[in-house]
């Protein structure tokens, strides 16, 4: 689907900053001057180093972390920064995030019907006890947990159960964008597939919108429709799915596609991954631009580099 | 000759829960060799966790070692009682890195303080030798300007930073067993890659013996020497690595592998196991796995298997591999699987 004109933009990231205060008479940029835009119906992929800001990204979209620079665009309406009341108690039942850490982010004091209904709480979105009942009971019953398991406390259930909770939590809310932080590292095979099965069925039945962040990157390859690549808190390289594993050009995503573990213990034991070394980019004197290379492929590189790329591609 | 480290025998584990037990391990049994990785793969709380837990005497209160034995240096430690006789091995002998890196760190202290102190009780070491010491591990472990994250806290390293910390404090005691329960689920796959190069020189160097729980086929393919396969509190089927990937026996293994999303197809769903997983509180009768196999026998249902040797390092716990039972293959699926995979072209 790469009829990027006449498809309507859900959201619209434009030169987005992210600084932390950190002990350092500067403060620490963890998102530089990020831009991207995720269609309606999409699932947009983003993947990199640990540490490298998609995290904080996805919580300065849901308004968690607050922003340095640039503007978080929802439906065409700035998000980010001082919005009104009516905005913000749409933007958090609309956009919801599954957190990728299921033990720090659950509160370990209250049972999972609680944690299920939470959002349903703060917006009240719903009739009466029954309903709401019915509606934890469906969320769990969704990511294939038992109903009686609304009565526990997290710490009472393993990483991947607890994983699924983080997903039936979002879920309940309805919401039109997902920002699946890591939704499925802590599952087995076969409950990932469930989960990614039922995001796609979600996907197709109420036309949501999915940012995906995940380190499997046979997952990502598998369910998303683009893939941003990330490092250091720049994106190095973005392109559909398909073109971005059959022609990767910047060498963080060679070294990162190198590096991705095959099933097969006979190829994996003598696999070499390629180190990417940052400091192999000499910006000195010709400064980095972000280009399309491709229709819909962007990458990050100076005049040199744009040359060796294009000789990569026309190979 | 390769030697046995540890040695579980049919242990038996409960949890109590507002008033009702629940049987998380169910008599699973396992052999440790010297200086080897093994790999625990299977379903999400099928015991993994648990069952390794118990090898360091960290089960949560509620939970307790009914039966069995866990042998580890000519003791039983499944009869360990308290943290005065669990400290003689725990962190010292048998270290483990969890799943969820949070709860291994203190949020209130720094990341530095929290490696220098083991470094200081381990190796007695005077405070600025110490955190020479300490910075030395935060750069094996790959992270960059080690004496600037010195003095931060855990809420500002980013999940797969916090989870190398662990590591990093794991390995500061030279343990001579590493248990890894998904240390590199939250990392990314160069980093990953990094995190099993390191455990790999670490366990040339120390001859450290590895247990290595991961959901990650990939990962398993990668590290194992050994594959323990687990389902409802058992472990189910047994083997080196290839044994596991090119010739299991278990149907549970069977849909396990069948489920890879390598082997999906774009647009269309993924395989999966249909059905839920047991009800822990219920006894199990049969073979666990029965009620989601479309193809179980129908002494599945009445009679737990014993483990059938399929060769002198393989064995698993499934009818089929009675001479009595009718032939099964594998699922197409999984048949050849290997030239399914994508290996990408750098
Ligand atoms: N509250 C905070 N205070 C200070 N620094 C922070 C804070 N939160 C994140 N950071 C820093 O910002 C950077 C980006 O972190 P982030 O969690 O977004 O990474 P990530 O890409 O999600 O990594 P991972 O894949 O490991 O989850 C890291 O260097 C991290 O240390
Ligand atoms: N403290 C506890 N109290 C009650 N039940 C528990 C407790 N801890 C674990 N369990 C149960 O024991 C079973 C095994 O849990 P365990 O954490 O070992 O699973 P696991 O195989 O590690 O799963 P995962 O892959 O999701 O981490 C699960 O059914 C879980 O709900
Ligand atoms: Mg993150
Ligand atoms: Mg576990």
């Amino acid at each position: 689907m790469s009829q990027t004109t006449n498809r309507e933009l859900l959201i619209d990231v434009k030169n987005l900053r992210v600084e932390f205060n950190v002990k350092a008479k500067e403060p620490f940029v963890a998102v530089n001057d990020v831009s991207f835009h995720i269609f309606k119906g999409e699932t947009f992929g983003l993947v990199g180093e640990s540490g490298s800001g998609k995290t904080t990204i996805g919580r300065a979209i849901v308004r968690i972390n607050g922003t340095a620079g640039g503007d978080v665009m929802f439906k065409g309406r700035k998000i980010n920064g001082d919005i009104p009341k009516a905005l913000d108690y749409e933007v958090t039942q609309k956009i919801q995030m599954i957190f990728q850490d299921p033990m720090a982010s659950l509160n370990e004091r209250a049972k999972v019907d609680y944690i299920v209904s939470e959002g349903l709480y703060n917006t009240k979105a719903y009739k009466d006890e029954g309903e709401r009942k019915a509606k934890v009971e469906a969320a769990l019953a969704a990511v294939g947990l038992l109903p009686e398991f609304a009565s526990r406390f997290p710490h009472e259930f393993s990483g991947g159960q607890r994983q699924r909770i983080g997903v039936a939590r979002a879920l309940i809310m309805e919401p039109e964008f997902i920002i699946a932080d890591e939704p499925i590292s802590a599952l087995d095979v076969s409950i990932r597939a469930q989960v990614i099965n039922l995001l796609s069925e979600l996907q197709k039945s109420k036309g949501l919108t999915y940012m995906f962040i995940a380190h499997d990157l046979s997952v990502v390859r598998f369910i998303t429709d683009r893939v941003a690549v990330i490092s250091k808190g720049k994106i190095v390289e973005l392109a559909e799915t398909e073109e971005l594993f059959a022609h990767p050009l910047h060498p963080y995503t060679r070294s990162l596609l190198s590096a991705v573990p095959v099933p097969d213990p006979i190829e994996e034991k003598k696999k070499r991954a390629i180190y990417y070394d940052p400091l192999s980019h000499d910006y000195s004197v010709h400064k980095p631009k972000w280009v399309e290379i491709r229709p819909g492929h962007y990458i990050l590189g100076n005049d040199p580099e744009l040359e060796e790329y294009n000789a990569m591609l026309a190979k | 000759m390769v030697q046995s480290i540890l040695s579980a025998k049919d242990v038996v584990i409960k949890f109590s829960l507002r008033g009702r037990v629940l049987t998380a391990i169910r008599g699973a049994s396992l052999e440790l060799y010297e200086g080897q990785t093994l790999a625990i793969v299977g379903e999400s709380g099928s015991g993994k966790s648990v069952f390794t837990k118990s090898f360091v005497g960290m089960l949560d209160t509620n939970g307790w070692v009914e039966s069995g034995s866990i042998m580890f240096e000519e003791q039983d430690i499944a009869k360990f009682k308290g943290d005065k006789q669990w400290s003689t091995i725990r962190g010292k002998k048998i270290a483990m890195v969890f799943q969820d890196p949070m709860t291994s760190l203190n949020p209130l202290r720094t990341i530095g303080m929290q490696i220098q102190e083991v470094v200081e009780l381990h190796h007695h070491l005077k405070a600025a030798e110490a955190k020479k010491r300490t910075i030395e591990i935060l750069t094996d472990v790959g992270i960059s300007s080690p004496e600037d994250r010195y003095s931060q806290f855990p809420h500002e390293f980013s999940g797969g930073m916090r989870q190398r910390v662990v590591i990093a404090i794991a390995i500061a005691c030279n343990p001579k067993i590493l248990i890894c329960d998904e240390p590199t689920t939250a990392l990314d796959v160069t980093i990953q890659a990094q995190i099993l190069e390191l455990i790999r020189k670490l366990q040339e160097q120390y001859n450290l013996t590895v247990i290595y729980i991961t959901h990650d086929l990939g990962v398993v393919a990668n590290v194992a020497d050994q594959v323990a396969v687990m389902y409802a509190g058992d472990i189910i089927e047994y083997g080196t690595a290839g044994d596991i990937f090119y010739n299991a026996q278990h149907p549970y293994t069977w849909a396990l592998l069948s489920s890879l999303p390598q082997l999906g197809i774009k647009g269309q769903p993924l395989y999966s196991i249909k059905g839920t997983p047991p009800n822990l509180f219920n006894e199990i009768k049969g073979d666990a796995f029965a009620p989601r196999n479309p193809k179980a026998l129908k002494i599945d249902y009445v009679e737990r298997p014993p483990y059938f040797q399929v060769s002198p390092t393989h064995y698993a716990r499934t009818w089929l591999l009675d001479p009595r039972s009718p032939k099964m293959d594998p699922p197409e699926t999984i048949k050849h699987m290997r030239e399914k995979f994508v290996r990408y072209s750098v």
